[in-house]
């Protein structure tokens, strides 16, 4: 009887899982048949018909010989063996008693004491091993406890993980849009520049196209007056020999020879200055090339003083180039320091007519002896070479005199300059020769612009 | 008779001189030349009265413009004849030398036909 108790409460605690091991769904619905097998014993123990409580007795040693068979056998099992072995003692000494009490009930009387006394023993055993087994269970829980935190842990840390990732992703796509604008941005900037310095560079060759026009047409009218007039003289030679004058005909040849150098001469220059021009629009080769600053300065105060005289008729303005005789050829990328030369010497002639317009406005009876000037200067220094352009305009009052070079700056108005004629020259002789672009200014009197190209 | 060619190309010179060397060596013409208003002005002043019965003058030159220069000899010398020669033609410049007196007004390239039709009608004037 007592046996098949046990067998339940044994089967009962195989079902619970223990810490963090359970069993399997077989193990689960065999230990439930199990007990219902244990059930079914312990009623026909109490059926009062002795062949019945016989099977019963029978079949209860089977039942707990099987679970302990069962534990002890199989490693799925193992972890209940402690359990198995606190509760063996008490099965087999029941068992024991069991079978002494039926077959000899007066045997069982006179050894009743020993097996009170051997029950008690196993009792206390199995308090023991219930204690020793329930530290254990404690211990596996607690392990299931801090098992089941990290895993909480475990999760908030991949939500976390999650969280960030996703940000991480939202910030790299803003950053990548923000860098593609930027890019885009840049790369718009960059087309405008090279627009407004192509629009610069055209806005000069424009200001240059009316001065080489008229450059152009003096050596060409030269090149058309002397051949013509060679033509008469020659059919005036041909009369003086055929009369025998030879001294006559010889003057006239020497005319005629002299003619035809002037006609080469013209020719060239008319050509140079298509040269020039050319070299002017063209992008810039960044090639240096020996040059004779007093030429190209004489060339660029022709240019600019026939330019801004064909584009203004009232424009007047005198213009003087003290060239230094002794000036060395010095590398330089042509075009560019042409460039500055006439962005330089335009603004010249602009301030010191502004100056003249300034004075007729404020009905100054100066206004009509003033006469706008412009002096470009060379000048040989022991390692450099020096130009300087000099106007007697209004000046470049101090305030502003920082703010010149700065790319846009410009004082002229709306439309009338791109502001970037000063930045250019600065960038064309700072960067582009290692030489220095300074200007001294004294408002009413002159401005006066100095570069200075090293010699080597 | 005696006229200025007032250009600051100096090339001018030897055209105009041997455009009329006919002229020149038959006596009929005396030729100047100045390379600036200021040199035209100087040569004008140097006789009194001055020999130069005409002068022909470049509008577009360094400092004193032809124009400026026509306004002088006008005021100091208004029995001188003066002419204009000018790479620009247009109105403006015109207008401005016409009003200010000149007698005529050529453009560059010069057409050096009616230049001589002008001159041969001055020095035909002169003789007589």
């Amino acid at each position: 009887m007592e046996l098949s108790i046990i067998s339940l409460i044994l089967l009962y605690y195989l079902k619970r899982p223990m810490g963090l091991i359970t069993v399997s769904q077989d193990w689960n619905r065999l230990f439930t048949s199990g007990m219902i097998a244990a059930a079914v014993i312990l009623f026909l123990n109490y059926s009062q018909i002795t062949f019945l409580e016989t099977i019963a007795f029978f079949a209860s040693i089977l039942l707990g010989g099987l679970i302990v068979y069962l534990v002890i056998k199989n490693p799925e099992l193992h972890h209940r063996k402690g359990m198995i072995y606190a509760w063996l003692p008490i099965m087999v000494i029941s068992v024991i008693s069991d079978v002494i009490y039926k077959l000899s009930p007066t045997f069982y009387d006179q050894w009743e004491n020993y097996i009170e006394v051997s029950e008690f023993f196993a009792f206390a055993w199995a308090i023991v091993m219930w204690f020793n087994n329930s530290k254990q269970r404690r211990a596996l829980e607690a392990e299931k406890l801090k098992a089941l935190q990290r895993e909480e842990k475990y999760k908030l840390t991949e939500s976390i993980k999650e969280q960030l990732e996703k940000q991480v992703i939202e910030r790299t796509a803003e950053l990548t849009a923000q860098k593609n604008n930027l890019e885009k941005a840049l790369h718009d900037l960059k087309a405008t520049q090279d627009q407004l310095v192509h629009a610069e560079k055209m806005a000069s060759l424009g200001e240059l196209t009316a001065g080489i026009a008229h450059e152009i047409q003096n050596p060409l009218n030269f090149v058309n007056n002397f051949s013509e007039v060679s033509n008469e003289l020659l059919a005036e030679l041909k009369e003086e020999l055929e009369k025998g004058n030879t001294a006559e005909a010889l003057e006239l040849a020497v005319d005629v020879s002299s003619n035809l150098e002037k006609i080469s001469h013209h020719g060239k220059r008319a050509e140079s200055i298509v040269k020039g021009m050319l070299q002017h629009s063209r992008t810039n080769t960044g090639e240096k090339v020996e040059t004779d600053l007093n030429q190209l300065a004489d060339e660029y105060l022709r240019l600019s003083y026939h330019g801004l005289r064909a584009k203004d008729k009232s424009f007047t303005a005198d213009f003087k180039l003290q060239a230094d005789p002794n000036l060395p050829k010095i590398p330089v990328i042509h075009q560019d320091i042409g460039r500055v030369l006439l962005n330089l010497i335009n603004n010249g002639f602009y301030a010191a007519a502004e100056k003249k317009h300034q004075l007729k406005e404020a009905n100054d009876p100066l206004a009509d002896s003033f006469i706008p000037k412009v002096t470009v200067e060379t000048k040989a220094l022991k390692n450099s070479v020096e130009i300087s352009i000099e106007d007697n305009g209004p000046g470049i009052p101090a305030e502003i005199q920082s703010k010149i070079f700065q790319p846009f700056f410009t004082t002229k108005p709306t439309g009338k300059g791109t502001g970037l004629g000063l930045s250019m020259s600065y960038e064309i002789i700072t960067k582009g020769h290692g030489g220095k672009l300074s200007v001294s200014s004294k408002p009413g009197l002159f401005t006066k612009f100095i570069i200075t190209i090293p010699q080597v | 008779m005696k006229i200025l060619i007032v250009d600051d190309e100096r090339d001018v010179e030897d055209l105009f001189r041997q455009k009329f060397r006919k002229e020149v060596r038959a006596g009929d013409l005396e030729l100047a030349f100045a390379f600036s208003g200021d040199e035209a002005l100087k040569i004008l002043s140097a006789d009194n009265p001055p020999k130069v019965v005409y002068v022909f003058s470049d509008i577009n030159m360094p400092g004193m413009t032809g124009l400026e220069l026509l306004d002088k000899i006008k005021e100091r010398f208004p029995h001188i004849q003066v002419s204009m020669i000018s790479a620009y033609g247009d109105q403006e410049n015109f207008k401005k030398a016409m009003n200010s007196g000149a007698k005529e007004f050529f453009t560059k390239p010069i057409d050096f036909i009616s230049l001589k039709k002008e001159i041969g009608k001055l020095i035909d004037h002169h003789k007589s």
